[in-house]
C-alpha cells in the first residue's frame, strides 16, 4: 500500500499525476477500516445505527458514543477516527448555534450539511493539516421533513435515502437497497438497521449496537433509541437472521 | 453579512449594551466559548474602562422600560408549584398586546414568569433556551434544576445591574425537582430569595396578604388554584395595568402544563358606579 502513491501522497496540497489527492484517499481508508455505520430515511424519520466493535473486555458498556445530537432537530453518527469525529460534532453544534442566533430558526439540513462539507474540505487544501478521517452521517428533521446526509473526508456531501460506511458497507448497502423505505416506519426501521448491522458484522469479536433516531415518535428530536426498543429490535434481528440461516 | 456591534458608551467596552448583546460571537476557526455553559450570544465579561470614562462621554444605560408586564404570582402546594399572571403587554397606559405569554417553560422541571420590560424577558428566555439546548446536546440525562435556573438568573441580572444596564424584569422561577417544590424570585437589581409564595410588582401588596392568610404547604391543587384565582381577581380589580385574561402554569412530578388563557368573573354593578357624576360638583 505504501508503494502506490510514492512522492505524491505526502501532503494534501499535492495532486498525483492521475488527478487524485492521496491524503484524502487515505482518510477514506481510515473510515473504511472502522466499524459500520448505517443510516436510513424512513417515511416518518431517520434512523442511524453504529456497530461499535468491542476493543477490550475492560471497556464499560455504553461508553464510546458514536451518535451525537448537534441540535434538537439534528444529530450525527460518525465513522472513522473517533477523536476526529468529536471535533466534527463540536463544529456542527457551533454551526447550528450560530445559525440560530443569526436567523432565529433551527438550521435546515442542507445548510448544516454544506457548512460541514466546507469545513471538512478546508483540511484537504493545505499541507499543514491533514484531512479529517471521518464520514459523518447527518440526520435532520425540519420543515423539509426528515433528511439524511453523508459528509465524506473530501468534503463532498450528498443526500441519501439510505447509506452505509465502514467495514461492512457493501453488504449493508445491498441490504438497504432491498428495503422499501417509503413504506417503512421508524419502528420497523430500527429493526431493519439492527438486522443489517448483525448481518454485516464479522463474527470474530463481539460488538455493541448504538441506535439513534429522529422521528415523529421522538417528537422530532434527535435521541438515542430507548433501550426497550433497542433490545426488541436486537432480538427480532437475531431471530430473523437465525431463521434465514435455517432456510439456507 | 454580520451586524456590527454598536456601543452606547466606550467606557463599557464594545458591543456590551443595546441590541449588540444579542449578536453571536464570531465563528473563528476553532473558537470555543471560554466557559462551558456560557451562551454564545452576549458580550464577553469585561470591566469598566476608566480611560474611556475620562473621555467625557456621558454613560448611557437602560433608563426606562417600554412594553411592560405587571404582577406574577407563585405559590407552592403539596405536589408542586403554581404560577399565575395575566397576558398583557402594556405600552405605558395603553393595553397594547393582549396575548403575551408571561409564563414560559424552561424545561420539564422549571418555569419562569416575568413582569417588567418584556423584550428583556424574551432575551432572558433566549439565554435559558440556549442553556437547555446545550443540555440536550450533552445528552447525559442532566437538565437544569430549578434552583440552578434561579441562581443563573440572579447572576445575570446582578451583573447587568453592575454594568448600569439592567434587564428591567421581576422574575419568578418555579420548579419541582427531587420531590420538592421550588419557588424563587429575582429582581432587576439582582435581589433574590426563595419562599413558599411570592409575587412581583403590585402582587406584593395586593396578593401576598391573601397568600399569607390562606397558604399552607400541603394545599391540594384545587385549593391552590382557588387561592390564585382570588389573588388574580384582586390584582385585576386594583391594578390599572391589567386585563381579565390570565394563564396559570403548573409544575409537578408529571412535568409542566401551562393553561389556556381564561377570564374570571368580576362584579361591577355597584350603585356608585352606575351614575358616577351624581355627586360631582361643577360638571362642565
Amino acid at each position: 500500500m505504501s508503494g502506490i502513491g510514492s512522492g505524491y501522497d505526502l501532503s494534501a496540497s499535492t495532486f498525483s499525476p492521475d488527478g487524485r489527492i492521496f491524503q484524502t484517499d487515505y482518510a477514506q481508508k481510515a473510515v473504511d477500516n472502522s466499524g459500520t455505520v448505517v443510516g436510513i430515511k424512513c417515511k416518518d424519520g431517520v434512523v442511524l445505527g453504529a456497530e461499535k466493535l468491542i476493543i477490550s473486555k475492560m471497556l464499560e458498556e455504553n461508553s464510546n458514543r458514536r451518535t451525537f445530537p448537534v441540535d434538537r432537530h439534528a444529530g450525527v453518527a460518525v465513522a472513522g477516527v473517533a477523536a476526529d469525529g468529536r471535533s466534527i460534532v463540536s463544529r456542527a453544534m457551533a454551526e447550528a448555534n450560530n445559525y440560530k442566533n443569526f436567523y432565529g430558526d433551527p438550521i435546515p439540513g442542507h445548510v448544516l450539511a454544506e457548512r460541514l462539507g466546507s469545513f471538512v474540505h478546508l483540511f484537504n487544501l493545505y499541507s499543514s493539516v491533514r484531512p479529517y478521517g471521518v464520514c459523518t452521517l447527518l440526520a435532520t428533521y425540519g420543515k423539509e421533513g426528515p433528511q439524511l446526509y453523508l459528509v465524506e473526508p473530501s468534503g463532498t456531501t450528498h443526500r441519501y435515502f439510505g447509506t452505509a460506511v465502514g467495514k461492512g458497507r457493501q453488504g449493508a448497502k445491498n441490504e438497504i437497497e432491498k428495503l422499501k423505505l417509503e413504506e417503512l416506519s421508524c419502528q420497523e426501521g430500527i429493526k431493519a438497521v439492527a438486522k443489517i448491522l448483525h448481518q454485516v458484522h464479522d463474527e470474530e469479536k463481539g460488538f455493541e449496537m448504538e441506535l439513534a433516531w429522529i422521528c415523529d415518535e421522538s417528537k422530532r428530536q434527535f435521541q438515542r433509541v430507548p433501550q426497550p426498543l433497542v433490545d426488541a429490535a436486537e432480538a427480532a434481528a437475531k431471530a430473523a437472521l437465525e431463521a434465514e440461516d435455517m432456510d439456507d | 453579512m454580520q451586524p456590527r456591534p454598536q456601543s452606547h458608551s466606550a467606557a463599557l467596552g464594545p458591543g456590551c449594551t443595546g441590541p449588540s448583546l444579542a449578536n453571536p460571537t464570531p465563528l473563528a476557526f476553532d473558537h470555543q466559548r471560554q466557559v462551558a455553559q456560557a451562551p454564545s450570544c452576549g458580550a464577553e465579561a469585561f470591566a469598566v474602562d476608566p480611560a474611556a470614562l475620562a473621555n467625557g462621554q456621558p454613560r448611557k444605560h437602560t433608563t426606562y422600560p417600554y412594553v411592560t408586564g405587571t404582577s406574577v404570582l407563585g405559590i407552592t402546594y403539596k405536589d408542586g408549584v403554581l404560577l399565575a399572571s395575566d397576558t398583557l403587554g402594556a405600552y405605558g397606559s395603553t393595553k397594547r398586546y393582549k396575548s403575551f405569554d408571561r409564563l414560559r417553560k424552561v424545561n420539564e422541571s422549571c418555569i419562569v414568569g416575568a413582569g417588567g420590560e418584556l423584550s428583556d424577558f424574551q432575551y432572558i428566555m433566549r439565554l435559558l433556551e440556549e442553556l437547555s439546548d446545550d443540555d440536550f446536546c450533552m445528552d447525559d440525562g442532566h437538565t437544569l434544576k430549578p434552583a440552578e435556573v434561579h441562581s443563573y438568573l440572579c447572576r445575570v441580572l446582578y451583573n447587568r445591574r453592575n454594568k448600569m444596564d439592567p434587564l428591567w424584569n421581576s422574575l419568578v422561577v418555579g420548579g419541582f425537582h427531587a420531590g420538592k417544590p421550588f419557588l424563587g424570585t429575582v429582581g432587576m437589581q439582582g435581589t433574590n430569595y426563595t419562599d413558599a409564595h411570592v409575587a412581583t410588582g403590585f402582587g406584593n401588596h395586593l396578593a401576598r396578604p391573601l397568600m399569607r392568610e390562606h397558604h399552607r404547604p400541603d394545599m391540594s391543587e384545587e385549593e391552590a388554584t382557588a387561592l390564585l384565582h382570588q389573588c388574580l381577581k384582586v390584582c385585576y380589580y386594583r391594578d390599572k395595568n391589567s386585563i381579565n385574561k390570565f394563564t396559570i402554569a403548573k409544575v409537578s412530578a408529571e412535568g409542566v402544563t401551562i393553561s389556556e388563557p381564561f377570564a374570571l368573573e368580576t362584579e361591577w354593578r355597584y350603585k356608585l358606579f352606575e351614575n358616577p357624576a351624581a355627586n360631582a360638583a361643577g360638571a362642565w
